[in-house]
């Protein structure tokens, strides 16, 4: 078979089993979008800005476990997609981003759409291909493929120069079946020596917590996570990346740690003697002040990537491995020991820490006068429990409340830009998953400031007839911003004000999707009912809340995990009781 | 603690700024850093000299192993192993001064490689500490302009770190 360039991009996507592409055609990739429009077999959807092709490929990597492809042309194309690149780098996310390129004898020269998006891109890349010859193509798009879903996860791009797609010349095509590469060997199994000092540590443990992150969820480990909660009665936390690895309804959940977790959460970590981290970084955002995490507590960390163990606290036992296998060996491990977790200690464990949850440090002020934004989420949990349920946010104030109130069951199913932060993210990623999932409810949770900006992206949604559920916590502000400003710059509130407003329902009405404003707590629940029960429709919620209300408990950064902030409301409660 | 670091790389573009850009990106120190091939075509040889106390090193270690590209890595330092630099110094060497730096440069074991009536270009080979005291010997005000290849390092006995 013999093909040209661009038909070969597009026959070794086929080969790898894409179903969709997201892009934006230009002129570096024309003789791609020409070979894409003579092919049934792989569908591309039409974005409205570049930024919004990553993080919806993101997003259907993220629901499915399986690599986003996105497709943009040189130059402007390109840096518009580096935002969604870097939101997959941190999060660990498989994706292949094509990125045209101008012909190789301009490469230099400063030519139209011309920029080194090879060099603007390796800090947030796994790795990144500039491809200068037509034979090379298969051979890298396999590469490519490759690194990006093994090992540690993430995004891979590839530059095609504009000649190296040339429809004229044309050359025989095979598919390399298997890649081997000398310089890139993932490790699949932890080291047995490691696992059973791990064991060792964790049946002599008086006071151990499991703390997971989204590790976990990329590895497909969380039934092997459950097993081994069971297995040991240890009590078990999840990072925002790691949410939904084990039932939240499971009574051995203690909830998110770090920044915005829960008190039973961060005291069980600042107390434990043991620490049985999986999968999980030791962000910033979790250990609070390094010199104060876990003061008491020898560490076991499993981690695919071995440049993440130790990097930021230094781990007693490390192993290096896939999740899943490790777990599995662990817990065959554990199963042949005559020792057991020491089952007295466990108790008198779990009694200290229901009292940490009899707390209750996620209480809230109850109102029928403004809609908390808490009880938006909570309402938003009863009427979906029972669907087969997708909820995507934004970043700031609303993530964290979808975060701490929605009890998320099952893996994938909490789809957030955890590592970078990334407003703008939820709507397109929304779209990856509904695109996806057709017959799933997929939400995003969003804010004013954040979704305006991927709002272009309702036409897309209008376009390809996503029946996305949009709900906008709209508080007016910034509100992550403010909280800090309230809390640290005695409330000057800098540039924090979302100004200027549009009227939200409308604006997703000329987009062709029903639009709604809510503005009452008693309206509520009717309210997502009836948005719920548009199965074909994308409805627009603009919920007004409660604006300055504030996420608790909250560790300051550069805190420790005990030196949270709890809410003025519960500390007032408890003073007046 | 000051660390030489080997590193076997693919010879492609851009591997070096890969290597250079984690540096810079991750805000560790490079002391210096040479390139060139291998007697393997596709193979680089990049050798490091890096400064960090345990903790920095290891993730400098685990970083660079992390990079596609490289193939294969070896902290030198950790055993025995033999250190050359190579140093090209143009020195002025006017009437008076011309016998004493041709001593200078046999003491040393130096080669002077070009001459003009007024200079001498010495070339030499060794450990850094070896260039550094001959800059030091080298009479006050006559250097006018040094150049260093940076350590390249191997490791001691009969067994390779090649592939």
């Amino acid at each position: 078979m013999e093909l040209s360039g661009a038909e070969i991009v597009v026959q070794a996507l086929i080969d790898e089993g894409v179903e969709y592409i997201w892009g934006y055609p230009g002129g570096a990739v024309l003789h791609i979008y020409d070979a894409l429009f003579q092919q049934k077999k792989i569908r591309h959807i039409l974005v409205r800005h570049e930024q919004a092709a990553t993080h919806a490929a993101d997003g259907y990597a993220r629901a499915t476990g399986k690599p986003g492809v996105a497709l943009v042309t040189s130059g402007p194309g390109a840096t518009n997609a580096v935002t969604g690149i870097a939101t997959a780098y941190m999060d660990s996310i498989p994706m292949v981003v094509l990125t045209g390129q101008v012909p190789t004898p301009f490469i230099g020269s400063d030519a139209f759409q011309e920029v080194d998006i090879t060099g603007i891109t390796r800090p947030c890349v796994k790795h990144n291909f500039l491809i200068k010859r037509v034979e090379d193509i298969a051979e890298t798009m396999a590469k490519a493929f490759y690194i990006a879903t093994t090992g540690r996860p993430g995004p891979v791009l590839i530059d095609i120069p504009k000649d190296v797609t040339d429809p004229n010349v044309r050359i025989p095509y095979e598919y390399p079946k298997k890649i081997s590469m000398r310089s890139y060997k993932p490790v699949e199994k932890g080291h047995p020596k490691q696992i059973r000092k791990a064991v060792d540590l964790m049946v002599k443990a008086q006071r151990p917590v499991i703390y997971t992150g989204g590790g976990v969820i990329l590895g497909d480990a969380s039934e092997e996570l459950r097993k081994l909660v069971e297995a040991t009665d240890f009590p078990v936390t999840h990072t925002l990346m790691g949410l939904g690895a084990v039932p939240a309804s499971d009574r051995r959940f203690l909830g998110m740690l770090g920044m915005h977790g829960t008190y039973e959460a961060n005291m069980a970590m600042h107390e434990s003697d043991l620490i049985v981290a999986i999968g999980a970084r030791f962000d910033d955002r979790v250990t609070g002040k390094l010199a104060s995490f876990c003061p008491q507590a020898k560490i076991i960390h499993v981690d695919v990537d071995p440049a993440s163990i130790s990097k930021n606290v230094k781990v007693d036992v490390p192993i290096v491995g896939q999740v899943k296998p490790v777990l599995r060996d662990m817990l065959k491990v554990l199963s042949e020991r005559k020792t057991k977790p020491d089952a007295e200690a466990l108790k008198k464990w779990w009694e200290r820490i229901e009292g940490w949850r009899a707390v209750e440090c996620l209480k809230y002020p109850p109102s029928d006068k403004v809609i908390k934004p808490q009880f938006a989420i909570e309402m938003l949990h009863k009427v979906t429990r029972r669907r087969d349920f997708y909820l995507t946010s934004d970043v700031g104030q609303h993530q964290m409340f979808a975060a701490q109130f929605y009890p998320f069951e099952k893996p994938r199913r909490w789809i957030n830009s955890g590592g970078l932060g990334t407003m703008g993210f939820g709507l397109p990623a929304a779209m990856g998953v509904q695109q996806a999932f057709p017959k799933a409810t997929v939400a995003c949770v969003t804010g004013e400031a954040s979704i305006q900006m991927c709002i272009q992206e309702l036409a897309t949604c209008s376009q390809y007839k996503l029946p996305l559920k949009i709900i906008l916590l709209n508080n007016g502000y910034m509100g992550m911003v403010r909280q800090w400003q309230e809390l640290f710059y005695e409330g000057r509130y800098s540039h924090s004000y979302v100004d200027a407003l549009p009227d939200f329902a409308a604006l997703a009405e000329t987009y062709g999707h029903v639009g709604m404003t809510i503005e009452d707590p008693g309206d509520l629940e009717a309210a997502y009912k009836e948005a719920f029960a548009m199965k074909d429709r994308l409805v627009f919620m603009n919920v007004l809340v409660d604006p300055e209300e504030n996420v608790y408990p909250m560790i300051e950064a550069g805190k420790g995990h005990h030196e949270m902030h709890m809410s003025p409301y519960l500390t007032a409660e408890r003073e007046l009781a | 603690m000051r660390h030489i670091i080997s590193v076997l790389i693919e010879n492609e573009s851009g591997a070096l700024a890969r290597v250079a850009g984690l540096f810079a990106a991750r805000g560790y120190n490079i002391e210096s850093l040479t390139v060139a091939p291998t007697e393997d075509a596709t193979l680089s040889r990049m050798t490091l000299v890096t400064k960090g106390d345990e903790r920095v090193i290891e993730q400098i270690v685990k970083q660079l192993n992390k990079l596609i590209d490289v193939v294969k890595l070896l902290d030198l330092s950790e055993g025995p192993h033999i250190e050359r630099e190579l140093m090209m110094a143009k020195v002025k060497a006017e009437k008076g001064l011309r016998e004493e730096l041709k001593r200078l440069a046999d003491i040393f074991r130096a080669n002077i490689v070009d001459v003009t009536a007024t200079s001498y270009t010495i070339e030499l080979t060794g450990h850094g500490h070896k260039l550094d005291a001959f800059l030091e010997a080298v009479p006050e005000g006559a250097i006018i302009e040094v150049v260093r290849s940076g350590p390249l390092g191997i490791g001691r006995g009969a067994k390779g770190a090649g592939l």
